[in-house]
């Protein structure tokens, strides 16, 4: 198995760059919204092993909200994101990046603080590099190569049974199995469909992950009897904060809810960009921390393949910390519009989002960090709408195909794969069809 | 003791009535051309309102407003602020189009009416008895309408006896409204109801979050004297209380297209293509649905309508009864919170954390319950009955479809999430390929070049797949309205 990775890279803007920056990255798309996936500057579509990629400009419009908490304004260097979701190890991504994109790049980051014409390309995006505290995957070992085999096996199939299907009515659903797999079959021996068989799991990243799936573990058992003691001081100042944080309804204005609508919508998958503060006080900061930590556990050794819970539309998301804990960048890829992604956030996941959202200022009151928050419908949308940032350029390596659509081709495969077949089984994996 | 905490008397009554027995309707959309006279004839206009009479009235009158109509009547910036976001921007922003399936044919600057340039301010709509239509007409306009008001466009209704365009039942599933608001809403509905709240189809109430939508509070003036104070801020006034937020959209129907398609796919069997026309909408041309009626009763459904309106789609998860993609399964996946029906608290921790059915086709729809409309529309154009249909269409034949209108609170929760994941959404439920069998625009999107199937799954049989659906319905017109109370009417007729 091929596991996923991915690169975060923060570079701050030079502010009086900012302008012929934002024209190049626009120059990226066809549109607001529509990327050209062949760009001269950094073309997408050449890398077999991206799934996602996004430049977002950090432009964060709710700094001023600290003035709830009494506290002076923090001014912030102003950031470029660049950041995506890869199969393999990150390394071999950024080689790939720096000798494809290269000119392409340099353009881009010339508008960064501390880069020169002299500057070692490569030397310069690890230096900036910002990993993700923790990373969502929908299905582990799907890889972009699989992905495209298994939409393609997914339309010859279609376009068989466009033609074929009267042959194949009324047949029991092991036979019409049995002769489907023999046209896939015989596809793939004219060569005009490939189904590569999985590559082996690299033992350096197997090793990690179990070393990681028992130290966490270990290390708050040891931690344990020191946070019994705290636990209670710890719930009681939680409460406390709860019941007392300032919760400010600010709506968000028109003019940027617009030009985030207007980038929306244009494939079956958007991009999703928020950027919070973080309330102020220890407890927050080590709340946060706690809980990032929590989600990495959950993400890489917990939750159920194409499942965040109860959610089916969520490819990739990352949680950054944005140099230091006082900023929190949450960057996603889901199905649907907006509207439907806070559907399910409010009513499927609120206490996922809840359990991080809520040490950001304003968001609205939670109770015991997993209930209430999202639940409060007009405050909860307007909060994230307004923390919202507008993703400048975003790439999807298979447009059209949603996260179901991906775990549906998969599963027709594995059903062709599968040596025996029992009639239950057949008969579900019609239904695929 | 029934006590309604609504006033009746200040709510308009098509929230409460659909005027079935008024079988005579028209809209007239206008533009305010004098403001004075536009309010004068507001304030003297004899709004019906939604408490009981006996006998039953034989006309009524009720009065929509659009954003920029309310800006022309004088309302300042701060106060228009209060409204919903979609309401202020209007209906047919590019962004909003997209986002609705207006593209190609349906874009708004194809639109009769309500396309750029040409948004209405007012929708006057007159219902009455046939007898008593055009003297209710023409009393109501009275002296003064025509130095009021700018007619953009009047729109007729014509009677099809309960049926709409392409001659199936229509209207048969409406939400209960919970107007005494008897019913707490739950954290978590377990069973399919049909009682709605309140706050779902009027402003000012609590909806089923147990919250209230946007509408504009105003700090106590000698103006705004007459308004109710607001539920959850009573030291506000509420203007939108006992308002609503109204939709309207002019859907234009290619009934001869619609049934000359079912008819050659059909092997040019009338019996087949009335199968295949079911399997679309979901219910036979009569009203009855594809899956079985149940015997236990649904909160909030109408006994006189249960033997085609009791039922759910939990008997049928692989959609061999009614496909997953047939109009009225889109529309209401008649679902709760839960893919399961009873469960224990433990059982609940389970689903929402992931663990819960595994099945391809488990657990994809959202909870209807915060996704319902109340639908008052009324068709247009002459009937054609469906076996004649089919023969050639006469010369200049006029056209025939739905104004569609439909009331609720949240605009972008109700109509805009039902239209977008639900009707036009090509990946709604895991199918791919296909939007609304009627409503679809059949437009290509990235990475999907088709869009026109319509898929039959099979109950262990291979699904049949029905592909180059033309489109039937286009959009001629649209846009968002606020249908304000009574006391509100006042306040703009007087602002």
């Amino acid at each position: 198995m091929t596991p996923q990775g991915n690169f975060t890279i923060l570079a701050p803007i030079v502010l009086s760059r900012e302008a012929e920056l934002r024209g190049l990255l626009a120059s990226m798309n066809e549109a607001p919204g529509l990327v050209n996936p062949n760009n001269p500057l950094v073309p997408f579509a050449q890398f077999d092993t991206l799934h996602f990629a996004r430049f977002v400009i950090l432009d964060d419009k709710t700094v001023g909200d600290l003035r709830v908490y009494d506290l002076p304004i923090r001014t912030f260097p102003l950031y470029l994101v660049f950041l995506g979701d890869i199969d393999g190890e990150e390394e071999a991504f950024l080689n790939e990046l720096v000798r494809r994109a290269s000119s392409g790049l340099r353009a881009i980051f010339s508008c960064c603080h501390g880069f020169a014409s002299d500057t070692d390309l490569m030397a310069w995006i690890k230096l900036l590099r910002s990993p993700a505290s923790a990373v969502y995957v929908n299905t582990r070992g799907r890889t972009v190569r699989r992905i495209r085999e298994e939409a393609a096996l997914q339309d010859a199939i279609e376009s068989h049974l466009a033609s074929q299907a009267s042959s194949l009515e009324g047949l029991p659903p092991r036979e019409v199995h049995a002769q489907l797999k023999r046209f896939v079959e015989a596809e793939k021996s004219a060569g005009r469909l490939t189904l590569s068989d999985e590559e082996a799991t690299p033992i350096g990243w197997w090793i990690r992950k179990m070393l990681h799936l028992i130290c966490m573990p270990v290390l708050l058992l040891l931690a344990s009897p020191l946070l019994i003691l705290i636990a209670p001081f710890y719930l009681f100042q939680l409460r406390r904060l709860e019941r007392t944080d300032p919760e400010p309804y600010v709506v968000v204005d028109d003019a940027h809810f617009e030009t985030l609508a207007e980038a929306e919508d244009h494939d079956v998958t958007n991009p999703y960009s928020a950027l919070g503060n973080l309330k102020p006080g220890r407890l927050r900061r080590v709340t946060l921390r706690g809980v990032l930590l929590v989600i990495d556990y959950a993400t890489r050794h917990i939750i159920q393949p194409g499942r965040l819970g109860r959610v089916r539309s969520i490819h990739f998301a990352q949680w950054v910390l944005i140099r230091g804990t006082e900023r929190l960048g949450f960057f996603s890829n889901y199905d649907g519009g907006n509207e439907s992604y806070m559907d399910d956030f409010i009513n499927k996941l609120g206490f996922g989002l809840n359990v991080f959202t809520s040490n950001g200022i304003g968001y609205p009151r939670t109770d015991w960090l997993l209930l209430g928050g999202s639940a409060d419908e007009r405050r909860f949308k307007e909060f994230q709408r307004r923390h919202t940032v507008l993703t400048q350029v975003w790439y999807k390596a298979y447009p059209g195909l949603t996260a179901v659509d991906l775990e549906r081709n998969a599963r027709i495969r594995r059903g062709l794969e599968s040596s025996s077949i029992s009639e239950q089984e057949a008969r579900e994996w019609l239904a695929l069809l | 003791m029934t006590y309604s905490m609504v006033d009746y008397a200040d709510v308009q009554g098509l929230v409460r009535f659909g005027y079935g027995r008024m079988t005579s309707a028209s809209y007239a959309l206008v533009r305010v051309k004098n403001v004075a006279a536009a309010k004068a004839w507001l304030l003297a206009a004899r709004v019906t309102d939604a408490t009981e009479q006996r006998p039953p009235p034989t006309t009524a009158l009720q009065i929509a407003f659009t954003a920029p109509g309310l800006t022309k009547l004088g309302l300042p910036d701060s106060v228009m602020e209060g409204f919903s976001r979609e309401f202020r921007t209007g209906m047919s922003k590019d962004f909003r189009a997209r986002l609705l399936g207006d593209v190609g044919r349906n874009a708004p600057e194809h639109w009769d009416w309500g396309g750029p340039g040409s948004e209405p301010h007012l929708l006057v709509m007159f219902f009455a008895e046939p007898e008593h239509f055009d003297s209710f007409v023409q009393s109501t306009r009275g002296n003064t309408w025509s130095d009021a008001f700018e007619e953009v466009v009047w729109l007729g209704t014509s009677n099809l006896d309960g049926d709409e365009p392409f001659s199936f039942r229509d209207g048969i599933s409406q939400p209960q409204i919970d107007w005494d608001e008897q019913r707490q809403t739950p954290c978590t509905q377990l069973e399919y109801t049909n009682v709605v709240a309140l706050g779902e189809f009027l402003l000012g109430y609590r909806n089923e979050y147990g919250k209230t939508t946007d509408r504009p509070l105003l700090d106590p003036d000698a103006a705004n004297a007459e308004l109710l104070s607001a539920v959850d801020t009573p030291a506000k006034k509420d203007l939108g209380r006992n308002g609503t937020y109204f939709v309207m959209r002019q859907l234009e129907q290619d009934v001869r297209g619609f049934w000359k398609f079912l008819y050659e796919q059909s092997g040019e069997s009338l019996k087949e293509a009335d199968q295949l026309g079911a399997k679309m909408v979901g219910r036979a041309r009569a009203g009855d649905p594809l899956v079985p009626i149940q015997t236990e009763p649904i909160a909030g459904t109408d006994p006189q309508t249960s033997t085609q309106n009791q039922f759910t789609y939990d008997s049928d998860p692989v959609g061999a009864g009614c496909p997953f993609g047939a109009h009225i399964r889109r529309t209401n996946p008649r679902n709760s919170d839960f893919p399961e029906r009873r469960l224990s608290a433990l059982r609940k921790l389970i689903i929402m954390l992931g663990f819960g059915p595994k099945g391809f086709y488990d657990d994809l729809t959202s909870s209807v319950r915060f996704h319902r409309i109340l639908r008052r529309g009324r068709e247009y154009g002459s009937e054609l009955p469906h076996e004649q249909a089919l023969q050639p269409a006469p010369p200049n034949e006029s056209p025939r479809g739905l104004h569609f209108i439909c009331l609720n609170a949240n605009i972008s929760r109700q109509f805009e999430f039902l239209q977008n994941a639900w009707i036009m959404n090509t990946k709604f439920s895991a199918v791919s390929g296909e939007s609304d069998p009627l409503l679809g625009n059949r437009e290509a999107i990235p990475g999907c070049p088709v869009t026109g199937n319509f898929t039959i799954p099979g109950d262990g049989t291979l699904r049949q797949r029905v592909s180059g659906l033309p489109q039937f319905v286009t959009v001629r017109g649209g846009a968002y309205f606020f249908l304000p109370s009574l006391r509100a009417l006042r306040y703009f007729a007087r602002a």
